[in-house]
């Protein structure tokens, strides 16, 4: 393993081209260009909106503007998570098959290219919900201090199951279905509209799912500006590198038989 | 470090042929079917072939090795094994030195992206350092011819120009060893020539090549020693031109085995001059074919054809005794039979392969063939290239007119820069 990863350390201009050239692609396809990184995050925001709108309705009260903000902050990590693993589902077997096939080089480099340019369509999103955050008159605070590490799980959340996917839809064409489905209907599972509080006690089967302690962590940090839980932070923590680390070795335990599988 | 550049050792490669589990919906049902029906499962492992058998090979720093054979016989498995796509079933395999493989070069392109843009992309790709492209861009570019398009999308390229980009890019990398597979049929006449050219200085500049073609003539030209695989088999390995002959050999008598009409042998071919048995001719001198056959079975309406290729190949010459009007032939069983051509070698410098072909003319059936049958060599006083020597001689004389002068003053240039 430590002479695959001073592989991809010496690779490292390719990764950085191929994330360049997926940016670039991305943005040069679409007329709207930098839009684009905004768009599904607004759309969500607004689902989001619709969703806390039905509640505060049902429970006879007014909708709070903090409740927006909690809504926006934790939908820009969701769509960076599912952009990410999308991108990477299909970054070995639709856009660089030919890559695969033809020319030698650790091929981790494609999902991992997916993640970080996925993360730059949330850099781009984020600077949009600064802007919404100090209109909304969202307070500074050292909590946002946290923000970093909780960015850094999800990341490596997100490339672990990228490498695991792209791997598994190479040999599975069904695979790539199934990551639909689960990314259509995993918002429905994860503390995007609804903060897991709501569920009072039963809250802590839906922490189970190790992307919910990440956006309850943000939230709670940029918006209540509280600390976020650490022990389930802490399990987060554990699930991301277990997921990065057991991606990365599976991803590198099957990519010899890539070339004769696709 | 060693003077080798590139070993195989022992490389075996299974393939599993036909039915595989492509999804997880068929793989399910499959696997708890599996518990029950162990028949099932031998049956089959009983496709899996072998794609390679048991290859050993050694490319020295800065030889260039060809490797030839059929469409399917392993060649770009084997080039897949080396460039690391692909891992070997059995076996070692010893690469020295920064490798490069040239299988299809615009593999890495974008359509979306510039050509410039590609040029970074696919350097990049197949190696470079950012540094090194940088530095080398402008004469990509040059190499290409496609400064007018460079920024263009690559989508709007038509597939020639793809191709140059792709293979310009390529010619830049300075590898140790540099794995080619047909990437010279890429673009016109002018842009192969340059590729060739380039090939050439790669290969002076003391890289290792590993060359893979159907053109047997690009083979003979690069590579002093070549191997052929048949069946996942390396065949022979050796001096190029044996490898080649044997390979332009050995088809046919696949295919007298598979039709079993191997009714007529050519039994001996000698070449000779009025002394004896000679290989070596000056230009324009005459040379003796001999040629013996002998039949197995009755046959009837034989003829014996005699066509010369030069060194790479390529028919320059092609005769027999039924289009020279000596009509058709019979043979009866176990009889032989001998005919002489007599040539006149109006031939350039060079290696030239007389080949002998037998067949029965009204069928156009092929009985025997030795191809080449022998190799010669012809020398000339002149200096005259090409295939043929037309005997060339120039004579001068003064023009007498208001530009004497003229003509004159540029002949004397001429023979300056002679």
């Amino acid at each position: 393993m430590r002479e695959q990863l001073r592989e991809l350390y010496k690779y490292r201009e390719l990764l950085y081209m191929i994330t360049y050239r997926d940016i670039k692609v991305r943005y040069k396809q679409s007329i709207m260009g930098f839009m684009w990184a905004i768009l599904m995050p607004i759309l969500i925001v607004l689902s989001g909106i619709i969703v806390r709108y039905a509640y505060v309705l049902a429970a006879h009260s007014r909708l709070q503007m903090a409740d927006v903000a909690s809504v926006a902050v934790k939908s820009l990590p969701w769509a960076f998570l599912v952009s990410s693993i999308r991108f990477g589902c299909n970054s070995l077997t639709l856009s660089n098959r030919d890559l695969v096939t033809k020319i030698y080089f650790p091929k981790e480099i494609f999902p991992l290219a997916a993640a970080i340019s996925s993360f730059f369509d949330f850099a781009v999103a984020s600077i949009a919900l600064v802007v919404f955050l100090v209109v909304a008159k969202v307070q500074l605070s050292v909590t946002l201090a946290w923000v970093p590490l909780l960015l850094l799980t999800l990341v490596a959340l997100a490339s672990g199951i990228g490498m695991i996917v792209a791997a598994g839809s190479l040999f599975f064409r069904d695979v790539k279905y199934i990551v639909e489905v689960l990314l259509t209907f995993g918002i429905f599972f994860t503390p995007v509209f609804y903060d897991v509080r709501m569920f009072g006690a039963k809250g802590k089967w839906l922490m189970l799912n190790p992307v919910a302690p990440i956006l309850e962590g943000l939230s709670a940090c940029v918006t209540r500006h509280q600390q976020p839980d650490l022990s389930w932070l802490g399990y987060s923590l554990g699930f991301a590198a277990v997921s990065l680390f057991g991606g990365y070795i599976f991803f590198k335990h099957l990519e010899p038989a890539f070339a004769e599988s696709i | 470090m060693s003077d080798v550049a590139l070993r195989m050792e022992h490389v075996w490669k299974k393939f599993r042929k036909g039915e595989t589990f492509s999804s997880l919906r068929d793989l399910v049902p499959a696997l708890t079917g599996r518990m029950f029906r162990y028949a099932e499962l031998s049956a089959k492992d009983n496709r899996e072939f072998w794609a390679l058998r048991d290859i050993s090979f050694e490319v020295k720093r800065g030889e260039a090795l060809g490797i030839i054979g059929h469409n399917g016989a392993g060649k770009s498995t084997i080039l897949k094994i080396l460039s690391r796509i692909m891992k070997p079933t059995k076996g070692d395999l010893v690469v020295n030195g920064r490798l490069s493989a040239l299988i299809e070069v615009s593999a890495g392109f974008h359509q979306d992206l510039t050509g410039r843009e590609n040029i970074n992309l696919n350097g990049t790709i197949l190696g470079m350092t950012k540094r090194e492209i940088a530095s080398k861009l402008d004469q990509i570019i040059a190499f290409s011819g496609l400064e007018e398009f460079i920024d263009t999308p690559v989508k709007r390229y038509s597939s020639g120009m793809y191709a140059r980009l792709g293979f310009s890019v390529a010619a830049h990398i300075e590898p140790d060893v540099l794995i080619v597979d047909e990437v010279l049929s890429v673009g016109d006449w002018a842009f192969q020539q340059k590729c060739l050219k380039r090939m050439r200085e790669v290969i002076t500049d003391g890289a290792t090549v590993l060359f893979v073609s159907h053109n047997l003539k690009s083979v003979a030209e690069f590579c002093q020693r070549s191997m052929l695989i048949e069946h996942g088999r390396a065949v022979r390995i050796g001096p190029t031109h044996e490898v080649v002959a044997f390979y332009l050999n050995a088809p046919r008598n696949e295919h007298l085995k598979a039709s079993g009409s191997q009714s007529v042998v050519i039994s001996k071919v000698t070449v000779r001059n009025e002394a004896g048995e000679c290989l070596r001719f000056r230009s324009g001198e005459k040379a003796w074919i001999d040629i013996e056959i002998t039949a197995q079975t009755r046959c009837s309406k034989l003829s014996v054809s005699l066509y010369v290729t030069d060194e790479q190949y390529q028919n320059i010459f092609d005769t027999s005794t039924e289009r020279l009007g000596h009509g058709n032939f019979s043979l009866e069983a176990g009889e032989a039979f001998s005919c002489t051509f007599e040539l006149q070698l109006n031939l350039a410098n060079g290696v030239f392969h007389p080949c002998v072909l037998i067949y029965r003319y009204d069928t156009q059936t092929e009985y025997d063939r030795r191809a080449p049958a022998k190799t010669i060599y012809v020398s000339s006083d002149q200096d005259v290239r090409g295939a043929a020597n037309l005997f060339p001689n120039v004579t001068r004389q003064a023009i007498h007119s208001e530009l004497a002068g003229v003509a004159a003053i540029a002949s004397d240039q001429n023979d300056h820069s002679a």
